[in-house]
């Protein structure tokens, strides 16, 4: 018969006032450009989430009369168009509120994929070594060795694009860096007492994998997925830019820049504004990010 | 180090296998490589006689054997709209890219390792804020919005710089600082973690105690230390370069390997793609081989371990 431990509770003046997250906000919120890069983050997030609040206009309906309008000016009805309209008159600030829903969507979608893939290779390739670590490490520099637009374009023009598509093709190309990153955490973890504890208790590899590796490399996985979040908008709005991205009618930033190009001499706000939109959104993301890092593992390279 | 240039031979010869099985296995991605190829309109019967010309309805590792021998031979077949071979057309637009993808690098490194040192140098002055914001910015913006913008202020508005078209040094300009930008952000911050990292190592407070002025502890005992990760980040930023070509040559019009690709996937033309897939991911494996042949004489320990 065996009964469940339970840990003696600290004396109250061992006990720290506050828990472990307290500490990382407040190591976090110090930083004022990290601070400032969650608030850029939580303020795009909250637009794309309350676009049909935040702008009285519908990004798809076109206006022919209202077309290429500067910032500013009004249509009919009175209405300001605040950055103007496109070349079939629909509102450009509508459009950009609403563009943040397909980059946001592919971004967490992508980084869930590649994140979960890249965390069990390097999990396994770090803990076991041997064979498979060199089979996956293998794959990995056939997966780095590839062109990454151009692979995925590739792959995008035969199987026809969709979101999903597009949210599988990144995600499922994108794990080498979380895999890298894992991989050399797991493998200096496993030569730690706790670990060969574990070992020599009995416990299952899974088990070990999970209760005590897994838990160890996250704060490493959180900050490479949290910059990578950066790259896949990127990506989504360039494969988007190709014509190859989320399709239209739906608005994407990508897609209004390509439209924008056309009229780059003669209606400037066209392509000027949607690009401003990914500058300040991966900017936030890669600040946020950056203060993740120095609060978390200043030493992490990535 | 013989034992070292063998393992990472035989290493590179493994990645370009699987590349080649990658790059075979694109067209078989929905399992009907005809239908990728041929035109919607095209009837049941053309479809059933052009299985049967392309070995399609050979099993799958026929198939891929006889792709990859030609692949050897340089023989991807005949370009679908072009009719000509399509490795020819890859290879013909492969000394333009390689042009835009080495300006850039020259440009990143010529920036930003001067940039980087300096900011290292003289940390938290106005100089080490204005090179972290740039290098900041610089990562965070698209590089298809950078490109749009340098034409609209330098073709459209100031009528400088050619916006389009490869020729003289004029045309390089634009294409090449849209490219790099990217680069350039990633080793100016790269140096100057790596120069802050050796600057407080013992041998550097040894030496200026020995009395060696700023200067040579800089360029000497520093940076020869620091040069090890920037050396293998330019292996890596070189298959960001390639890749990056893509949208760049895009937006330029620049006659490269990336436009050509870009023009080949919407034309269906899966040869020519496959063919540049292959050629730029061979070459990044190359170049990664010679990174770490070089690499070697930077830092002994590697072929040592």
């Amino acid at each position: 018969m065996s009964t469940r431990a339970t840990a003696l509770p600290l004396p109250e003046e061992f006990r720290p006032v506050r828990g472990e997250w307290w500490v990382f906000l407040r190591r976090l919120a110090r930083r004022r450009t990290s601070l400032f890069g969650l608030v850029v983050v939580a303020v795009v997030v909250v637009t794309a989430l309350g676009a049909t609040w935040v702008t009285p206009f519908d990004p798809v309906e076109q206006d022919i009369g209202d077309r290429l309008k500067p910032p500013g000016s009004r249509d009919a009805t009175g209405h300001v168009h605040p950055l103007g309209t496109d070349h079939l008159g629909r509102d450009i600030l509508a459009r950009i509120v609403f563009g943040a829903r397909p980059a946001l969507l592919v971004g967490f979608a992508a980084v869930a994929i590649s994140g979960v893939l890249g965390m069990a290779a390097g999990l396994v390739a770090g803990y076991f070594g041997g064979r498979i670590d060199d089979v996956l490490m293998r794959l990995a520099d056939i997966q780095l060795a590839f062109p990454f637009i151009l692979l995925a374009i590739a792959v995008i023009g035969v199987l026809g694009p969709s979101l999903t598509t597009i949210i599988c093709v990144i995600g499922v190309s994108s794990w080498v860096v979380y895999a890298r990153i894992v991989r050399g955490a797991a493998l200096s973890l496993r030569e730690r007492e706790f670990v060969q504890a574990a070992q020599a208790l009995g416990s299952r590899d899974g088990r070990i994998l999970l209760r005590h590796v897994l838990p160890n490399v996250f704060t490493p996985w959180l900050v490479v997925a949290t910059l990578d979040m950066a790259r896949v908008i990127v990506i989504e709005s360039a494969l988007s830019f190709l014509g190859l991205g989320v399709q239209p009618p739906t608005p994407t930033w990508g897609g209004m820049l390509a439209d924008g190009r056309v009229y780059i001499s003669t209606a400037w706000w066209l392509a000027t504004f949607p690009g401003l939109a990914i500058l300040v959104t991966v900017l936030g993301i890669n600040l946020f990010g950056d203060g993740l890092r120095d609060t978390l593992d200043p030493r992490l390279k990535v | 180090m013989r034992t070292f240039l063998t393992r990472r031979l035989l290493q590179s010869l493994v990645v370009l296998l699987g590349i080649s099985f990658v790059v075979f296995f694109i067209l078989h991605l929905t399992g009907d490589p005809a239908s990728v190829l041929l035109p919607p309109e095209a009837t049941a019967q053309d479809i059933r006689e052009f299985r049967e010309r392309m070995g399609f309805n050979d099993p799958f590792y026929v198939q891929y054997a006889r792709f990859l021998r030609g692949a050897l031979q340089g023989n991807f077949g005949d370009s679908i709209r072009h009719g000509e071979p399509a490795f020819g057309l890859v290879v013909e637009r492969m000394p333009a890219t390689f042009q835009l993808a080495g300006a850039a690098l020259l440009l990143a490194l010529c920036l930003a390792i001067p940039a980087g040192i300096v900011s290292a140098v003289r940390r938290n002055t106005l100089i080490d804020y204005v090179s972290t914001v740039v290098a900041l910015l610089g990562q965070s913006m698209p590089t298809f919005w950078l490109g749009i913008m340098l034409i609209l202020l330098f073709s459209v508005q100031l009528n400088l710089l050619p916006s389009s078209g490869r020729g003289e040094w004029r045309h390089l300009v634009l294409p090449a600082v849209t490219l790099g930008l990217f680069t350039t952000a990633r080793i100016t911050r790269l140096t100057r973690s790596g120069m802050l990292e050796v600057l407080s190592q013992d041998y550097i407070r040894t030496a200026r105690a020995k009395g060696v002025s700023d200067p040579p502890v800089v360029w000497k005992h520093a940076l020869k230390n620091a040069a090890i990760p920037i050396v293998t980040i330019v292996g890596i930023e070189l298959g960001t370069l390639l890749g990056g070509s893509v949208i760049t040559e895009t937006i330029f019009a620049w006659p490269g390997v990336g436009r050509l690709s870009v023009q080949a996937i919407y034309n269906r033309d899966y040869p020519v793609v496959q063919a540049a897939v292959f050629l730029l991911a061979s070459t990044f494996v190359l170049v990664n081989l010679v990174v770490d042949v070089l690499y070697t004489y930077l830092d002994p320990r590697i072929r040592l371990s």
